[in-house]
Parts: C-alpha cells; sequence; structure tokens
C-alpha cells in the first residue's frame, strides 16, 4: 500500500485515540479531506522543484508506534544545551516523556499540545490560534494538520518573560523499523512577551525516520520570539519542517536555522506580517556531506505598510550533496515603505554537489526598497595561500575562511552557550581543530 | 508651472498608440482553423520541397500533443488556435526589382511608420529585408552583401534556393518539439529571415527586418535563422510596430542563432507591438522562442527593448556549448496600462571557461505586470564558468507590479555566480535634486529613467538607438515615480 493510502486509512485508528468531540477535531477531518484529495507533492509543483519526495514515499513507515520508550539522561545529556538550565519539553518516538522534561504552569504555560487540546482551561485559546496561520491547502501541512495531536504548547502572557529559554527536543530511539513522527507545536506571545526557543529532531539509531513537523507561532505586539532550530540528525533521519508565523504591529521575530546533517531536509519557513512596523529576520548555516539534501523555502508575505525583514542564509556544499534555497517575497500594494532584503551566498568545494537557488521578488507596491543578492563562488585561493604562508594548514586555513563565511549568521545568536555549540559542530562538520571559539 | 503627477497619468494614459492604422492591401488569406490539410497547403503555397512538408507535419503532429503551458506570470484568454488564418500574403505579388514596383499604398505604410525605404537604402547603410504580414516584398542591399557570399533572404527563398544550408541548422538550437508555440511556429511558419555569413567574414552593414502584423485576425508566425560561420561577425537588427487592432492577435516566432567557433552574433530586437488600449482592450500576444548556440571562443549577444505586446513571453537564450564561449543578454522591458510581461534569458553553461552576463531593466507603470524570470544553469562539466546578473525594476505608480524569478542551478565548485536585484521607484530626493538644478519634474524623470536603462541603451547599435528612445519616448517620460 502507498504511503498516502496507508495515511488515510490510519486516520481512522487514530480518531478512535482523540477526542472526536472537540471542535479540533472539525479541522482534523477536513484537513485529511484535502491531504486526500492532493497527496503528497511532486516535482511538477513548483515549490518542489527540486526536492523529491519519491525515495520516502516509498518507504513503510509506522504511524504510531508500538511501545513506549525511555531514554536516560546520560545518554542524551549531549543533545540538550545542558551548560544554561532551560525548559525542557521532550519527546520520545512522538510520545511525551515527562521524566526528562521540565515544563512550568508559572505565569507562562509551558506545556503539551495533548494537555492544551484536552483541558477546558485553554479551549479559548485553541479556538483563537490553531490552525489559524497554518495552511490549509498545503499538502503535508493539512497531513500533519490531521494528525495533530501532540506537540509543544507555549503561552507567554502580557508583558511576561520566561525565566530561562525553552528547549524542544524530538528523540526518535529507532524501535520501529522505520517511523513517521508528526508534531505538532503552537507557539503564541502575547503583547510585549519575550522568549526564547532553540529546536531540536535528533535520531539515535540508523532506522528511517521521518518527522513532518508543524509549527505555528503567534506574535502580538512588542512581542519578541527567538527561535533556533538546530538540524543536525544522523543521516537516515529526514525532517520536513513547515513554520507559519503571524506578526501584530512592532513585534521581531528571528527564525535561525542550522541545518547540518539529515538525509533530507525541507524548511518551509512562512511569515505573514499583520501589522506595521514589524521585523521579520530569517537567518540559516548550512554546511552538508555526502548525499545530503536541504531545501530552504521561505515566504515573506508583507501585507502592511512600514514593515521589515531580513533573509541572510549561508551554505557550504561538499561532496554530493544538494542545496536548495528559494527565497519569496510578496509585497502587498498596500505594503508601501517595506524594505525586504535577501541574501543567498554559497561555496561548492565539491565537483559532485549541487545547489540550486531561486530569490524571487514579487511586488506591487511602488514605494518600496527590496533587493536581492545570489552568489555562488568558492573559496578565496589568495587568502588560503596568505593563511598557509602564515603556517597555517590548508584544511584549517579553509575551515577558517569557512567559518569567516558564516559568520554574521551566527552573530545574532543571543543566547552564548549555542552560539558555541553552533561553533563546536561547524569545526566537527568541517573536521577541524581550531583551539578557539569565534 | 509645477507638473503635477496627474498631469503626467493624464497625458500617459491619453497617448495613443502612435503607430495605429491599418493598410488596406488586398490580401491572400487562408480559411481559419489549423489541421494537416492547411500545413501541407502552407508549405505548397510556398512551393517548399517534399522534406521541409514533412519536416512541419512532424511538428505540426507534435503541438497536438503538447499543451499550452501556464507556469508564467500572466494571465490572458487564451487563443482559440482553430479560429486564426495561418497564412495571408499581400496580393499584388511577388516580386519588385525596384521600390517603384511596390504598391504605394505599402511604400505610405512605411513612410507613415517613418522607415522610408530609399532613405535608409542611402543613409543607414541598412539592408532590409521587409516582412509585410507574411511574405517578403522587397529586398535591398542584396548586391553588396553577395559579393561578400554573404546570403540574406527571406527563409522561403532559402529553402528554396539554399536546402542544404537550412536542412543542416533549421531546428537545431530550437528543435520543432522544443515548447508548445516553437512547435506551433514549425508547423505553420510563413516566413522570415535566413542569413548566412560565410567562414571569416564581418558583414559590413547592420542587417534588419521589420515586421508588421497588418492583416486582420491573422498570426504571424516568423522564423528566423542566422549561422555565422566560423571567425565571421553579423549584427542583426529586428524591430516591430503594428496597426491598432481590438482583437488580440498571436505573434508566435522562433529565432534560432548558430555560432560557430570564433564567430560573433549580435541581436538586437525593438519592439513596439500594439500594447492594447488603455482599458486593456486588444493588443498583440507575443510568445516568442529565441536560442543561440555558441561554438567554441563563439560570442552571442542578445539585446531588447520590450515596449510593446498585451502580452509578451519570450526568454532570448544562449546555449554556451563551446569552450571560451560568451553569451549576453541586455533587456529593457517597459509595461504600461494593462500590459504583461514576462521576459528573461536562460544561460546554459556547457563548455569549459564560458562567462554570461545579464543585465535586465524592468519598468512598470499603469496597471501592468512586469516579470523577470532567467535560469542560469552551469553544468558539471562547465568548469570555471562565470555568470553575473542584474536585474533592476523600477515602478512608477501604484497599480503596478515587479516581480523576479531568477533559477541558478549550479553543479560545478569551480563556477562564480553572482545574482543582484533591486526593486525601487524614482526617489523623491532625485528629483527635488534635479528641480533644485533648475530642471523640471518631467525632464528629470526622463533623465533618471534614462539613466536607469542606460547600460542597455548604449549596447543598442546607434541606428537603433535612436528609434528605441523614441519608442521609450511614450511610455517612459510621462509616468512619474
Amino acid at each position: 500500500m502507498d504511503l498516502k493510502d496507508k495515511l488515510v486509512s490510519s486516520f481512522l485508528a487514530f480518531e478512535n485515540n482523540v477526542d472526536v468531540d472537540h471542535p479540533v477535531h472539525d479541522i482534523r477531518s477536513e484537513a485529511i479531506k484535502n491531504f486526500e484529495l492532493r497527496g503528497f507533492p511532486n516535482k511538477k509543483q513548483e515549490a518542489w522543484k527540486y526536492t523529491s519526495l519519491n525515495a520516502l514515499k516509498k518507504i513503510d513507515f509506522s504511524i504510531f508506534p508500538k511501545q513506549i520508550n525511555a531514554l536516560e539522561y546520560k545518554d542524551v545529556k549531549r543533545y540538550f544545551l545542558h551548560e544554561i538550565d532551560t525548559y525542557k519539553i521532550v519527546f520520545i518516538d512522538g510520545v511525551y516523556s515527562s521524566f526528562l522534561s521540565e515544563t512550568t504552569h508559572d505565569g507562562v504555560d509551558i506545556c503539551l499540545m495533548s494537555a492544551a487540546l484536552s483541558k477546558p482551561m485553554y479551549k479559548q485559546i485553541i479556538d483563537v490560534y490553531f490552525n489559524k496561520v497554518a495552511s490549509k491547502e498545503e499538502s503535508l501541512t493539512t497531513l500533519n494538520t490531521a494528525f495533530s495531536k501532540e506537540g509543544a504548547y507555549i503561552y507567554i502572557p502580557k508583558n511576561k518573560v520566561p525565566k530561562k529559554p525553552i528547549e524542544i527536543l524530538h528523540f526518535a530511539t529507532g524501535n520501529e523499523a522505520s517511523l513517521l513522527l508528526q508534531p505538532r507545536n503552537l507557539i503564541i506571545a502575547e503583547e510585549n512577551a519575550e522568549l526564547q526557543i532553540i529546536e531540536r529532531h535528533q535520531s539515535l539509531t540508523s532506522n528511517e525516520i521521518l518527522t513532518n513537523a508543524v509549527t505555528e507561532i503567534f506574535a502580538a505586539k512588542n512581542a519578541i520570539v527567538d527561535y533556533y532550530k538546530v538540524q543536525n540528525d544522523l543521516k537516515n533521519a529526514s525532517l520536513i519542517d513547515n513554520t507559519y508565523i503571524s506578526q501584530k504591529n512592532n513585534s521581531t521575530v528571528k527564525v535561525h536555522t542550522f541545518s547540518f546533517g539529515g538525509k533530507l531536509t525541507r524548511n518551509n519557513l512562512n511569515y505573514y506580517q499583520n501589522g506595521e512596523y514589524i521585523d521579520s529576520t530569517m537567518k540559516g548555516v548550512t554546511i552538508l556531506g555526502e548525499k545530503q539534501h536541504v531545501d530552504h523555502h521561505t515566504l515573506v508575505h508583507h501585507r502592511e505598510p512600514n514593515c521589515e525583514s531580513h533573509q541572510d542564509y549561508k551554505g557550504i556544499y561538499g561532496e554530493k550533496s544538494v542545496g536548495v534555497f528559494n527565497g519569496k517575497i510578496i509585497v502587498d500594494k498596500i505594503a508601501q515603505k517595506t524594505n525586504a532584503f535577501q541574501q543567498n551566498n554559497n561555496i561548492l568545494i565539491s565537483d559532485k554537489a549541487t545547489i540550486n537557488t531561486k530569490p524571487q521578488l514579487e511586488i506591487f507596491a511602488d514605494d518600496v526598497k527590496c533587493s536581492h543578492g545570489c552568489t555562488i563562488g568558492q573559496l578565496d585561493e589568495e587568502a588560503l595561500f596568505y593563511l598557509q604562508t602564515r603556517g597555517i594548514p590548508k584544511k584549517e586555513a579553509a575551515a577558517l575562511l569557512m567559518y569567516a563565511f558564516a559568520n554574521n549568521v551566527l552573530e545574532s545568536v543571543r543566547i552564548p552557550e549555542l552560539k558555541m555549540r553552533i561553533n563546536r559542530l561547524i569545526a566537527n562538520k568541517l573536521g577541524v581543530q581550531l583551539g578557539f571559539d569565534l | 508651472m509645477a507638473y503635477t503627477e496627474e498631469e503626467l497619468k493624464k497625458e500617459l494614459e491619453t497617448k495613443e498608440y502612435e503607430y495605429g492604422f491599418y493598410t488596406d492591401i488586398e490580401s491572400d488569406t487562408f480559411p481559419k482553423g489549423l489541421n494537416e490539410e492547411i500545413v501541407i497547403a502552407i508549405s505548397k503555397k510556398k512551393e517548399e520541397p517534399e522534406w521541409m512538408t514533412s519536416w512541419r507535419l512532424e511538428a505540426f503532429r507534435a503541438w497536438k500533443e503538447m499543451i499550452e503551458p501556464e507556469w508564467a506570470n500572466i494571465h490572458y484568454k487564451k487563443p482559440d488556435f482553430q479560429d486564426i488564418s495561418y497564412y495571408s500574403a499581400p496580393n499584388k505579388k511577388p516580386k519588385y526589382d525596384s521600390l517603384d514596383e511596390v504598391d504605394p499604398e505599402l511604400l505610405d505604410t512605411f513612410k507613415r511608420l517613418g522607415i522610408s525605404l530609399d532613405e535608409q537604402k542611402k543613409l543607414a547603410g541598412v539592408a532590409v529585408d521587409i516582412v509585410m504580414d507574411s511574405v517578403s516584398v522587397a529586398t535591398t542591399f542584396k548586391k553588396t552583401l553577395a559579393e561578400k557570399g554573404i546570403i540574406f533572404c527571406s527563409i522561403s527563398e532559402a529553402i528554396k534556393e539554399h536546402p542544404e544550408l537550412v536542412k543542416k541548422h533549421l531546428g537545431t538550437v530550437v528543435p520543432q518539439k522544443d515548447n508548445f508555440y516553437a512547435a506551433l511556429n514549425s508547423a505553420v511558419f510563413s516566413d522570415g529571415s535566413f542569413c548566412y555569413i560565410p567562414k571569416g567574414v564581418r558583414c559590413p552593414m547592420e542587417l534588419s527586418t521589420y515586421f508588421r502584423i497588418n492583416q486582420a485576425g491573422t498570426g504571424q508566425f516568423e522564423r528566423t535563422l542566422v549561422v555565422a560561420d566560423e571567425g565571421s561577425y553579423v549584427s542583426y537588427l529586428e524591430g516591430c510596430t503594428a496597426p491598432s487592432r481590438d482583437e488580440n492577435q498571436l505573434h508566435a516566432a522562433v529565432v534560432e542563432l548558430i555560432a560557430l567557433d570564433n564567430a560573433e552574433i549580435k541581436y538586437s530586437t525593438v519592439q513596439n507591438w500594439f500594447p492594447g488600449d488603455k482599458e486593456g482592450k486588444g493588443g498583440v500576444y507575443n510568445f516568442v522562442t529565441k536560442r543561440g548556440l555558441c561554438e567554441k571562443n563563439a560570442k552571442i549577444s542578445w539585446t531588447q527593448v520590450e515596449t510593446g505586446s498585451a502580452i509578451t513571453w519570450k526568454y532570448p537564450s544562449c546555449v554556451l556549448k563551446g569552450d571560451n564561449s560568451i553569451g549576453e543578454f541586455y533587456s529593457i522591458a517597459v509595461t504600461n496600462n494593462f500590459q504583461q510581461a514576462d521576459t528573461g534569458t536562460k544561460m546554459v553553461h556547457l563548455g569549459k571557461n564560458t562567462k554570461s552576463t545579464i543585465i535586465s531593466k524592468g519598468i512598470s507603470a499603469g496597471k501592468s505586470q512586469n516579470s523577470y524570470r532567467g535560469l542560469v544553469q552551469v553544468n558539471s562539466r562547465a568548469k570555471n564558468a562565470r555568470n553575473f546578473s542584474q536585474c533592476d525594476s523600477l515602478l512608477m505608480g501604484n497599480d503596478c507590479g515587479a516581480h523576479t524569478f531568477p533559477y541558478i542551478e549550479v553543479k560545478n565548485k569551480t563556477a562564480q555566480i553572482e545574482h543582484e536585484a533591486t526593486t525601487s521607484k524614482i526617489g523623491e530626493d532625485q528629483i527635488f535634486y534635479c528641480n533644485q538644478r533648475g530642471i523640471e519634474t518631467e525632464k528629470a524623470i526622463a533623465l533618471i529613467v534614462n539613466g536607469f536603462s542606460k547600460e542597455v541603451l548604449n549596447k543598442l547599435p546607434m541606428e537603433f538607438a535612436v528609434e528605441a528612445q523614441k519608442l521609450l519616448e511614450i511610455s517612459l517620460e510621462g509616468s512619474v515615480g
């Protein structure tokens, strides 16, 4: 049976385990119909021109894990940002692990989607926000919506700031031969609220894992959201990460995506500006090797005047890796005085690597400043030579230059420990020891 | 007295298409519709050899299986391909020995367009192969060219007189089945130009062709083939104006350029088909396939000024097959009122040390939509490929749109690709600066817009630059940022 049919028929089994009388279930039923109609995207669709899901569709994924698995903290400690204290929402094979997590209801709600969906006290918020910004047409998003049940639920009320950053971790133990995970996150920052989130998907075995995640973020007036996505998964783990962001006046939402691992990674990052004086920032560093494939798809929809958006994606592609960048900026007629900036720089370090990039502008307003730049090149031979004359071996010299190349993305990371961690991941990925941190 | 934005807008809107008139010449027109008989009939009418007829039929059969492309960022009512007459030739045929024999009414048309033949013959040194509707009615300067061994004639003549050359090259750059419109063109093309420059010859003059759409309801399917043999050079000009018509007219041309080793082809276009009136009624649909093939050390340079057509769908491309070959694309696309343009280029790097440059300037005014769509592709064996692309858009007014869809696909680590795009309007400070220096607003805008497009205008040959500026005038000078 093909994966689509399997998913559609599993929906009936899924219904046995959820509250079908909850209003959210109507949304799910609608979504599965939509998915059934559209199916998986294929390469003929413009948005999937450079990324094929065919190989993944052939895998017989388990949709519900058969057993509940536990992990020892010491075994997975290294995947946490353990140098600092954080709130933690941890899932093992899609199931919440209270043992590894640290949630709170003290002034702010940092807890579970399943709790928010079942407890009456959250109903009002769920009614207002759930599935309101996520696409009702994009097939993979509707697939996630149909099976939405578990994930992180974060609600920061007006004028509150959580005491520490929040980590969302998804572990896959590999007890199933192949597993499909569909976490659903809802993050709401009310007026003047501020929060930092670090998200990571980590597979612990070489079994096939496919994660189809959807995150909805709502930033109210003056809210500040910092979201860090660390993607350094094992080589049989694939991730389709759909993020939908709705912003109100004067809010700032920054998403940093660090893609170093995984088999196939697709990041769909969608910003909708529903107010004025908004700042939307997305940055990314991608370093790939082997046969890895990363596809960054960004959309910034400027719907109101006087807003800004900044995009800065750097990519280093080695071996047989494939990188895709498709950045789309839409400026509505009403969105005058928009300032939209987009940059995509790439270095190819192997003859077998491929980069496909499509920075796209669609502009309907005249008083705007929109620009995009895109480059593909190599390391500067002269700079390499200069460093070698100073006694730095070629490999380290190349790594240094690549560090420098990626550095202005790292500069805006506001958690120092995370920045150190990313630096180490980069050094590791480049296979060098530099003996210092940038 | 200050020149306000409102006044400019008004002036712009009321400016009617200057070249909109209709010449009444008896035409030999085929019944509407398209089937194999029509294709055969066209071929017969042109007295073509059999291989050409079967080549057309092959294209027609492929076309029948194809679907109209819908990916472009344009919206229009699809033409009914069975409601078009596929052949129309001015009746008072066939060949003229001198201009005196040409229908005086026809000559008058050209006079009104400001391209008096005799004047051009003498002054500009331009050999003009005039295509009125579909048949060549006058060819000049043939003699001078013949002395150098240059063949410059209509494609139907070439099929008859130089079959070996046509057979060898036709469809090698744009195959019959390349795309929907190319297939349609291959099946029904009525005429066009053929040009062959022999080895090592530098064409002594700019070659040019003027296209007109004249007969109501007849599509124009031009086919142009330019072959520059080893070490030769040619500069080819093409310009179009079309009379006002209310119903949409279809134009689906194919242009193939072949630059053999060390050859250089410079192909310039000024396009001013009828863009439709200010309500967006009428106008020409322009679906063109243009592509050039560069062999070793060859260079192809496309320059285009697009001011007309209701719909423009056009991507002059270069296939950089040979090592060290160079492709260039310089474009100004101006859209006003309800015009829609989806234009750009493809640079396909196959050989080593290939270089390409793309400079695209889009200017949108009124309620128009202007898109740049480009592809830069570096093949895995194309070592040291170099590309520089720049696409700038200028928006005038609040109802228009500017879009960029650049595709960059690189499979070689030695490639160096730069792409830059900006969108902006004319800055108030720029206008203020000019005002302050005593330059009135309208002139200031013209100045700024001219500066904006200068990089491309500069690439046009002298003879054409004047006309190009004249054509731009209508759309450019009257608009306000």
